[in-house]
C-alpha cells in the first residue's frame, strides 16, 4: 500500500500523458490518413503513387526505429524536436498510414450510384464527399479504425525510449527504485486495459448508433 | 425542344455502345428508350445527364449546349435503377438534399419536401431511413429526390427493373399519372415493350447503339420500321413469307381467298384468349383469337384450316430484309 500511496500522481501523471499521445495522434493521424486515402484512390497518378509509396514506408517499418530516427536522428541534420512533439509526430504518420488504408476500404466500399447520384444532384466533390462518401465509409471502417486507435495507445509506450515520461516509463522508474517491479508493471497494465476497454465501450455504442440506419 | 442529341458516337474500348444517334425530346414529354440490353439506352441516358462523356456529338438542353457541362451543372434529376439511396440519412433528409447544399431556407425546404413526399405518398414515412422502406417505396423516394431540385429534364434508368411484377405495373401507371401532373420532361429507360407502350408517349427503339425507330406507341407497335421493331414491340409470326401479329391473322375453316392452308397442332387456352398453333408447310405459326371465336370454330389438333393476315393489318415481308 505504501508503493500505491507513493506512486499515484507520478502513475496518473503518466497515464495523462499516455491518453494525450494517443488522442492527438489518433486525431492527426486520421486527418493525415484522410487526405492519404484521397490521394490514393486518386485519378492523379503521381499522387496515388506518393500515397503508396507512404504507406508502404511506414507500415514496413518497425515504429520504434521510426520514433528513434525522429528523436536521435533528426538532430544530426540540424532539427531538433522535443520528445513529447517527437513521440506525436512520429505516432501520427506511422497510424495515418494505417487508417488511410482503412478509410479506402471504406470509400471504396460505398456504392457508385451515390457518387452518381449526389452528382446529378449539383454536389460538388468536397461535398460528396463530406456530406455522402463519408459518413457511409466511417460506418463500414469503423470496426478496423476502432483497432488502430486501441493499438495506437498501446503504441504509445515506445515514447518511454525518447525520454516521455508516460505510463510506462513512469512504471519502469517507479519498478526500479523501489524494487517492486511485478506491482509497477501490472499497475501501468491495469492503465492501458481501463483505456482501451472504454475506447471499445465508446465504439461499440458508436457502431450501434451508426448502423441505425441500416437495421 | 428539352433534348437535342446529334450524332453522338461512343466506345468502351473497342466495343461501339452508341453509334450516330440523334434524338430530339420535345419539352413536357414522356419518351422511352427501348431496346434490348446491351442496345446502348442506358449509356444514352447517362450520356444525356453527364454521367458519361460522349466520344463525338453534342447534347443540348432547353437550348444550351450541354456536352461538356458536368452533371452538377446540367440540371438533371436522374433515378438510378437501384434507387442510389443516401443509405444514412432519413427520407425526409434524402429528399430535402438537394434543397439544403442550394442554401433554400428551411421552412421552404420543409414545405417543398412534405410536398413531393405527398405527391410520391411517403409522407408517413418521412422519418424512416432507406432501409426500412420497400422497394417500391424507396424508388418512389428516389423520384422525389430527383424532382425536389426542380429539373428541367428528369431521367430514369430502368426505375423499375429491380422490382417485382405486380409493384412494377403499379408504379408504371403511377408514374404516368404523375407525369401528368408534373409535365417535366421525362426520358427513361426500359427493356419491357409493355411497359413503354403503357407509359411513354414517344418510344426509341434502340438496337447496336443505333437509333431503329421513333414515334408514338402505336405508330411503333402498328407501322414498326423493321423486323427488329416488329419482333421487339410485341408477338409476331410468319406465315407466307411476312411477319404478322398473331392478333391480326384471319383463321377460317372454310378456303378464303389469298390464303394459306395450315394445319392446326395444338391449341393452349390462356385466360380469354387462345393460342392456335399451326403448321404450314413444315413451318410453325401462331394465332391469337378469342375464347368465343375458337369454340365457335370448334377447332381440333389436326384439323385443316385456312390463314391469311388481316386485309388492312400490317405485315413486314420477310424478303426483303
Amino acid at each position: 500500500m505504501d508503493f500505491l500511496a507513493l506512486q499515484t500522481p507520478a502513475l496518473l501523471q503518466g497515464l495523462a500523458v499516455t491518453l494525450l499521445l494517443g488522442l492527438v495522434s489518433f486525431v492527426l493521424g486520421s486527418g493525415l490518413g484522410t487526405l492519404i486515402a484521397l490521394a490514393r484512390i486518386s485519378t492523379f497518378l503521381p499522387l496515388r503513387l506518393a500515397a503508396i509509396a507512404y504507406v508502404s514506408v511506414f507500415r514496413g517499418t518497425p515504429l520504434l526505429i521510426q520514433i528513434m530516427l525522429v528523436y536521435f536522428g533528426l538532430p544530426q541534420l540540424g532539427v531538433r524536436i522535443p520528445p513529447i512533439p517527437a513521440a506525436i509526430l512520429t505516432f501520427t504518420l506511422y497510424s495515418a498510414a494505417y487508417l488511410s488504408e482503412n478509410f479506402r476500404g471504406g470509400i471504396l466500399a460505398v456504392d457508385k450510384g451515390q457518387w452518381e447520384a449526389a452528382n446529378s444532384m449539383g454536389m460538388t466533390y468536397q461535398r460528396i464527399l463530406a456530406r455522402i462518401i463519408f459518413p457511409q465509409a466511417i460506418r463500414t471502417a469503423l470496426p478496423a479504425i476502432g483497432n488502430r486507435f486501441i493499438a495506437l495507445m498501446k503504441d504509445t509506450s515506445l515514447a518511454s525510449v525518447i525520454t516521455v515520461v508516460e505510463l510506462t516509463r513512469v512504471a519502469e522508474s517507479a519498478g526500479s527504485s523501489s524494487f517492486r517491479y511485478i506491482e509497477a508493471f501490472v499497475i501501468a497494465a491495469i492503465g492501458y486495459w481501463l483505456i482501451n476497454t472504454a475506447l471499445s465501450l465508446g465504439q461499440a455504442a458508436l457502431e450501434r448508433r451508426m448502423g441505425r440506419a441500416y437495421a | 425542344m428539352a433534348i437535342e442529341v446529334r450524332d453522338v458516337n461512343k466506345s468502351f474500348g473497342t466495343t461501339p455502345v452508341l453509334r450516330d444517334v440523334s434524338i430530339d425530346v420535345e419539352s413536357g414529354s414522356l419518351t422511352a428508350l427501348l431496346g434490348p440490353s446491351g442496345g446502348g439506352k442506358s449509356t444514352l441516358l447517362r450520356v444525356i445527364a453527364g454521367l458519361e462523356q460522349p466520344d463525338t456529338g453534342t447534347v443540348m438542353i432547353s437550348g444550351v449546349d450541354a456536352t461538356r457541362l458536368s452533371p452538377q451543372r446540367r440540371n438533371v434529376g436522374f433515378v438510378f435503377q437501384h434507387y442510389a439511396a443516401f443509405k444514412h440519412l432519413s427520407v425526409f433528409r434524402n429528399v430535402a438534399f438537394g434543397l439544403e447544399i442550394r442554401k433554400r431556407p428551411k421552412d421552404e425546404i420543409r414545405k417543398r419536401v412534405m410536398e413531393l413526399l405527398e405527391l410520391v405518398h411517403l409522407e408517413k414515412m418521412a422519418d424512416r431511413y432507406p432501409s426500412q422502406l420497400s422497394g417500391g417505396q424507396r424508388q418512389r423516394m428516389a423520384l422525389a429526390r430527383a424532382l425536389a431540385v426542380e429539373p428541367e429534364v428528369l431521367l430514369l434508368d430502368e426505375p423499375f427493373g429491380a422490382l417485382d411484377a405486380q409493384v412494377r405495373k403499379e408504379l408504371r401507371t403511377w408514374l404516368r399519372r404523375l407525369h401528368d401532373e408534373v409535365h417535366v420532361t421525362t426520358v427513361f429507360v426500359t427493356h419491357d415493350q409493355e411497359e413503354a407502350i403503357e407509359v411513354a408517349d414517344t418510344i426509341v427503339v434502340l438496337a447496336n447503339g443505333a437509333v431503329e425507330q421513333v414515334g408514338s406507341p402505336a405508330e411503333v407497335y402498328d407501322n414498326p420500321a423493321n423486323p427488329f421493331v416488329m419482333r421487339f414491340l410485341g408477338p409476331v409470326t410468319e406465315i407466307g413469307g411476312s411477319l404478322v401479329r398473331p392478333h391480326d391473322i384471319e383463321i377460317s375453316t372454310t378456303p378464303t381467298e389469298g390464303a394459306t392452308e395450315a394445319t392446326v397442332s395444338r391449341i393452349v387456352r390462356l385466360g380469354f384468349e387462345v393460342r392456335v398453333e399451326l403448321e404450314i408447310a413444315g413451318q410453325e405459326a401462331w394465332v391469337q383469337v378469342t375464347r368465343g371465336f375458337a369454340e365457335r370454330l370448334a377447332l381440333q389438333p389436326g384439323d385443316t384450316v385456312n390463314v391469311r393476315p388481316n386485309p388492312g393489318s400490317r405485315s413486314l415481308a420477310l424478303s426483303a430484309v
